[in-house]
């Protein structure tokens, strides 16, 4: 029977189902035709969701694997399961759980009740209440926040205007898989002029499926209005499936106002590839903050498509490889109007042989006068088994913007070691401390929660580094 | 009562080049010792030595800090069991705020093992030393030396040796780069903290200029030529090298090392001895 790096019999807790009764419908492995029509069939979709998921299984058939980034060679599309309806998120036992995982939630101090749903064992979480109790008022400003699938069934017209619009299925070959076989993910909908003050959050929708491999978030923001999303958590997401690949719309209209944040950290098995991509229109401002920790591989590229004057675009992102790992984050902006402003933050970290680094696309349309690009990216290396890619693309095709990029590779220096230690400080925790310090900006855009869990995560991802 | 910063013959080297070329030095608490001398003379690089610096090689000799074995900690401990340093040129640590990191450094020095020392208490004590030494408390918000004037570097620096309140101090050209105003300043407030510490704080003054010793009185001075204290002497010795430069020590230096290759004992010559160990 073949095991997973994590010790777990893949075939028996595929999915994290101990007992194959509890299904109430799981697909064969593999990908084609049938599967899919099974898929929108158990979702009891609409035909045009059919149609769509059809056509984006043409798509990915005949799309070729990408030749760059990281190395896909041992994704296998047929030994997968692409679609598994839970009865509820239940069925794995606690006792079953790596005791890695079990410490890493220890030492992160993560609730009881939260361990349980992060690990893919419990089927409620403890601030259902807080949720309702948000939920209603959401509801009150006309605000929508469900899961995708849901979206399809009770606001099938605003889905279908948008879905698939900014990320078609012929984006590129994952984009195309997301779009055949996709489940969960989130659908927002802010209304004009509304202004969403609490961050909202994935992990309060309970019994969703947006942990899922496949999910497909929509977010739609009206003219005037403002919403920030979270995703994700620091504490490790534990799965036992080997590939994530999720798809991201964000539509962002005038004047409104997008910030979505992620923070994740897949357990170290996981090929992690999403398509997230943005369209802003006039003075409107998307942000995009991205962490990537755990995985085997991530390429991720945050994009935003600035189509008219006055639209801005940020993108932070922090990348830590460890041992096997690889990290290909990195951004996109596509300065399609003049007058349109973009920053992008990379900040990545490699240690133990791990490999992390910025890819990166600056894209200015004739025309886009007045625009104005800052890209910089900097890497820190903390041995020298590890290694830091930067690859920074530029399409300039105007000649009146300002386009800057900056990059830096550096190494823990021994001065600055030296110096935190004379002062009492040891050698682990100094290096911590310049580590800290090199994710700051970055770190400070987070959710103070957030950020503390992520300075606590990476100081155990730290441990060991120090000689 | 033995003195608390023993040095004894001490050579170092840096790269196959050796630097110091047998140091003896006795240092009590309570006392300012100014340590003078040409530039290259090997100060830096005692200062650095006695700190840890992994860069340079001990390759002889012995120190002893409170009767322990100064050389063979890390450079964290000597800082914990009471040694400091101000740096001659400060690095910087980006993203990270001097209030954290003062607030790390305090609570290694003062013993918290898992948790840092409690905010209200570090607070406290900070706004204390700001006073003292008369400093603007928005250094706290910003990264560790990180976009820092030469003066603001220095004042953080001896900000750091307020907050740690060492036994020994080395302060390192801790006046080098500053103008007349900045010198006051930050002697001072060095002044100041020896004050109040009553007899408990050790100071080793390294400087290349005697200017800041207007504002210091040293107890002792000493002169390092060609990485030995070939010199020392009380604080008129200071002036004189004032008036008269450091032509004259090179000059008796010669004599002595001429004297020595054939003797091998104590040489003198004028007020430049050597002991060949």
């Amino acid at each position: 029977m073949a095991t997973n790096p994590l010790g777990i019999e893949l075939d028996q807790y595929k999915w994290g189902f101990r007992d194959p009764e509890r299904y109430v419908f799981k697909s064969r492995k593999g990908l084609d035709r049938e599967v899919v029509e099974m898929i929108s069939y158990m979702k009891e979709e609409p035909d045009w969701m059919r149609a769509f998921r059809l056509h984006s299984l043409e798509v990915f058939l005949k799309k070729p694997m990408p030749n760059w980034g990281a190395d896909l060679s041992e994704l296998d599309f047929n030994d997968i399961y692409y679609y598994v309806k839970p009865t509820e998120r239940q069925g794995r036992s606690w006792e079953e759980v790596p005791d890695y995982i079990k410490q890493t939630f220890d030492r992160l101090g993560i609730p009881e009740a939260e361990r349980k749903f992060l690990a893919g064992v419990g089927a409620q979480y403890e601030s259902e209440v807080v949720y309702h109790n948000l939920k209603e008022e959401w509801e009150k400003k006309g605000v929508i926040f469900v899961d995708t699938d849901t979206a399809v069934r009770e606001y099938p017209d605003l889905v279908r205007e948008y879905f698939g619009t900014v990320v078609p299925p012929e984006d590129n070959k994952f984009a195309a898989l997301n779009s055949a076989v996709w489940s969960g993910g989130s659908f927002i909908y802010v209304p004009e002029g509304v202004h969403v003050d609490i961050p909202l959050q994935a992990y309060f929708r309970i019994n969703a499926e947006n942990m899922g491999q496949f999910e497909r978030t929509l977010i739609i923001c009206e003219p005037g209005s403002s919403v920030h999303y979270v995703e994700g958590c620091t504490a490790p997401i534990y799965t036992t499936a080997s590939l994530h690949s999720a798809v991201v719309e964000i539509i962002v209209k005038e004047g409104a106002r997008c910030r979505y944040t992620t923070i994740q950290n897949w357990s170290k098995n996981v090929y992690n590839l999403v398509t997230k991509r943005a369209v802003a229109y006039r003075d409107a401002t998307m942000e995009w903050i991205d962490g990537n920790l755990g995985s085997k591989v991530t390429m991720k590229y945050p994009s935003v498509f600035m189509l008219e004057p006055g639209a801005k675009a940020e993108i932070l992102s922090i990348a830590f490889a460890g041992k096997g790992q690889h990290q290909d984050p990195g951004g996109k902006v596509v300065h399609a109007a003049p007058y349109t402003q973009s920053v992008i933050v990379s900040k990545s970290i490699a240690k133990d042989g791990g490999r992390a680094g910025y890819r990166g696309l600056v894209k200015v349309y004739p025309g886009a006068k007045g625009s104005k690009c800052a890209v910089r990216c900097d890497a820190l290396i903390l041995d020298e088994h590890s290694r830091s890619d930067t690859y920074p693309y530029m399409e300039i095709e105007e000649d009146e913007v300002a386009v800057t990029h900056e990059a830096t590779v550096s190494k823990v220096s021994d001065e600055q070691l030296f110096y935190l230690m004379a002062r009492g400080i040891k050698e682990n925790e100094a290096m911590n401390m310049i580590v800290r310090g090199f994710i700051e900006p970055v770190a400070k855009e987070l959710p103070l929660e957030y950020a503390v869990e992520l300075n606590r995560l990476i100081e155990l991802e730290m441990e060991g580094s120090v000689g | 009562m033995t003195a608390d910063l023993i040095v004894r013959d001490l050579h170092v080297a840096v790269e196959e080049k050796v630097i110091l070329k047998g140091v003896n030095l006795e240092l009590k608490k309570g006392e300012i010792h100014a340590l003078m001398g040409p530039n290259g003379s090997g100060k830096s690089t005692l200062a650095n030595v006695l700190m840890g610096n992994p860069f340079y090689q001990v390759i002889k000799g012995e120190v002893l800090f409170k009767g322990e074995d100064l050389l063979s900690m890390s450079p964290d401990e000597r800082a914990r069991k009471g040694l400091f340093i101000a740096f001659q040129y400060p690095v910087s640590i980006p993203g990270v705020s001097f209030a954290s990191f003062l607030r790390t450094a305090v609570s290694a020095r003062r013993g918290y093992e898992k948790e840092l020392m409690p905010i209200s208490e570090f607070q406290k004590l900070v706004r204390e030393k700001l006073g003292l030494l008369q400093l603007d408390p928005s250094i706290l918000t910003r990264y560790v030396n990180d976009g820092f004037s030469g003066g603001e570097k220095k004042r953080a620096e001896i900000l750091q040796l307020a907050m740690l309140e060492p036994e020994v101090a080395i302060l390192d050209e801790t006046d080098s780069g500053l103008d007349i105003d900045g010198v006051k300043v930050v002697a001072e407030g060095i002044q100041a903290l020896y004050e109040r510490s009553q007899g408990n704080l050790g100071i080793l003054l390294i400087t290349h200029y005697s200017r800041i010793l207007k504002y210091i009185r040293p107890h002792t001075v000493h002169v390092m030529f060609d990485g030995r204290l070939v010199v020392s002497g009380g604080p008129d010795l200071a002036e004189e090298l004032d008036a008269r430069g450091y032509d004259w020590i090179r000059e008796q230096y010669a004599v002595v090392t001429a004297e020595i290759q054939e003797t091998g004992a104590v040489r003198r010559a004028g007020k430049v001895f050597w002991v060949q160990h």
